[in-house]
């Protein structure tokens, strides 16, 4: 038996999309209804290592949806998530997808780091406290070992002297990028960034931008980013994706959507962010 | 001031200043009956709040049942039942004559006590430790299960730690409470500080010298109590913004219409 075979062997569970392709997103036909209204109508999308996406679109196009829907904050009605080649929330069983054990969830959605709009730091916790809590909690990483990460987390987001503070004495900006840290802490293969700047005071929006760019372009981190922010997407953005009414409806380069979008829906929204 | 006149104050100093050993136990079966009591509710308020806001519709119900029936009936009514119906409804020994833990020996009538005192204030702390729960933003929970906690986790690290600082105002509340309900308990036998008063009342027919030291003595015990729960809340506010009131603004706001009174006079 040769070599490259036995390696293979050893390693049964590894499926084939991980093994030719380094995709980490693969988006296929996701379907989400609340109640009777239809969020998400067949969301199809991959993204691939180090890429950096940005999901445009106006309000209740499902974009926030379909962020959450990736580590299953929601639960999909219809087709299906694969995160690193690992089907997200459920598993197969006889051809059909039954909802996975809340703890296989739960370690899924370690892998996977979300930055809220409205950041949710814990407040009872420091800024280095929120971002050691899981690393210790969840991955059983030594505290003295979290603490160091931590301090060299909040470094990178430029707060390494805000260390003991508590969010609610911290600026928006501030604690959006002690967000960013807690997330990048359990050392996520996917960023997902949920309107990261939308409510955020103008003047500090620039600070938590250079942190994600910083993140793309020096750090090759895998994100999605819901954003409005077009001058991010086309400074670090690889890709534009437009939805609306559930439906990816455009995507292509940042450039093709600032120079020839192609329907009418993209060119009305943009001209109304952009103006 | 003939009315006056007729109290004994010696005996009221007497039993103020100089108590005696039995009224000593007696008010440390006062304490320990109220804080045993009130950490069996808190236990049980805990439980059937998670109980209420479990998917499982048994336990949902369950939990209603729960508060229904224990908030809706007298809790002395409770307290009989629980001591004088309970080993005869469950037809087996729920309430013994007495237990005994190394030097500490409860009797029957303080374990019923405990009991009924207990589950009937767990009904009132579900409502208290739900509200606190729901009063926590739900992105917490959010935040928490995203960095890949389980539901357990996340409601133990993140979202009961933060309830606890809403939670504490009311649940002192009811401890105070908690503290005077116990007099109940003299009607099942339990030797506490009012059935020590009574007692005295009874051979003596002094009431108002009796009564007036007793309720001195449940002051007291509300008063320290006050300031105790002042403390925690002080910690647990930590890290919140402001309005910290300290040690000593708890306890003269407890005496307030005496400090409103002090105010007036500077």
């Amino acid at each position: 038996m040769s070599e490259s075979s036995l390696a293979a062997e050893r390693r049964p569970n590894v499926p084939e999309a991980m093994t030719d392709t380094d995709l980490v997103l693969h988006a296929e036909d996701v379907h989400k209804r609340f109640g009777r209204l239809e969020v998400l109508r067949g969301v199809s999308l991959d993204v691939r290592r180090a890429e950096v996406v940005c999901i445009i679109g106006p309000s209740g196009s499902g974009k926030s949806t379909f962020l959450r829907c990736i580590n299953h904050l929601e639960k999909i009605d219809g087709g299906r998530i694969e995160v690193n080649g690992h089907l997200i929330g459920y598993r197969e069983r006889n051809g059909k997808l039954v909802e996975d054990s809340e703890r296989s969830i739960a370690r899924q959605r370690a892998e996977i780091g979300l930055v809220f709009q409205r950041f949710n730091l814990f407040p009872h916790k420091t800024a280095l406290e929120n971002v050691i809590e899981a690393p210790i909690r969840v991955r059983r990483v030594r505290e003295a070992d979290a603490r160091q990460q931590g301090e060299a987390l909040l470094d990178r987001v430029g707060l390494a002297d805000k260390r003991d503070v508590y969010p609610g004495k911290l600026s928006g900006g501030q604690q959006q990028r002690v967000a960013i840290a807690r997330a990048l802490a359990m050392n996520p293969a996917l960023m997902l960034f949920d309107e990261p700047t939308s409510a955020l005071d103008p003047e500090t929006i620039g600070e938590v931008l250079d942190v994600m760019k910083g993140l793309a372009v020096d750090f090759r981190t895998t994100m999605i980013v819901v954003t409005h922010e077009m001058g991010f997407a086309r400074e670090v953005g690889d890709r534009v994706v437009m939805m609306d009414d559930g439906r990816i409806i455009e995507e292509g380069t940042p450039e093709h959507f600032f120079h020839n979008p192609i329907e009418d829906r993209t060119r009305q929204f943009l001209s109304k962010i952009l103006a | 001031m003939t009315v006056l006149a007729t109290v004994d104050w010696h005996v009221v100093w007497q039993r103020i200043f100089h108590p005696d050993h039995v009224f000593a136990r007696a008010l440390w079966t006062t304490v320990y009956i109220a804080v045993l009591a009130q950490v069996l509710g808190v236990i049980l308020g805990l439980i059937a709040a998670l109980c209420r806001m479990s998917r499982l519709l048994p336990l949902r119900l369950l939990s209603g049942f729960y508060v229904l029936i224990f908030r809706g009936t007298p809790v002395i009514v409770q307290i009989f039942f629980m001591y004088y119906g309970a080993n005869l409804l469950f037809g087996f020994t729920l309430i013994p004559n007495s237990v005994s833990f190394g030097l500490f020996r409860l009797s029957g009538a303080v374990i019923a006590g405990i009991l009924a005192l207990g589950i009937n204030e767990g009904a009132y702390m579900r409502e208290i430790i739900r509200a606190g729960i729901d009063s926590i933003d739900k992105g917490q929970m959010e935040a928490a299960r995203s960095l890949g906690m389980t539901h357990r986790l996340a409601m133990r690290r993140i979202v009961l730690p933060q309830a606890a600082r809403v939670i504490v105002p009311p649940l002192g509340n009811e401890f105070n409470n908690m503290l005077k309900t116990t007099s109940l308990l003299f009607f099942i036998g339990v030797y506490e500080i009012f059935g020590d008063a009574d007692v005295h009342y009874s051979t003596t027919f002094q009431p108002v010298e009796y009564f007036l030291a007793v309720a001195f003595w449940y002051l007291v015990l509300t008063t320290a109590w006050t300031a105790i729960q002042a403390q925690i809340e002080r910690r647990l506010a930590v890290s919140e913004r402001g309005d910290v009131v300290g040690f000593w603004g708890r306890v003269t706001e407890a005496w307030q219409p005496l400090g409103a009174w002090a105010r007036g006079a500077r």
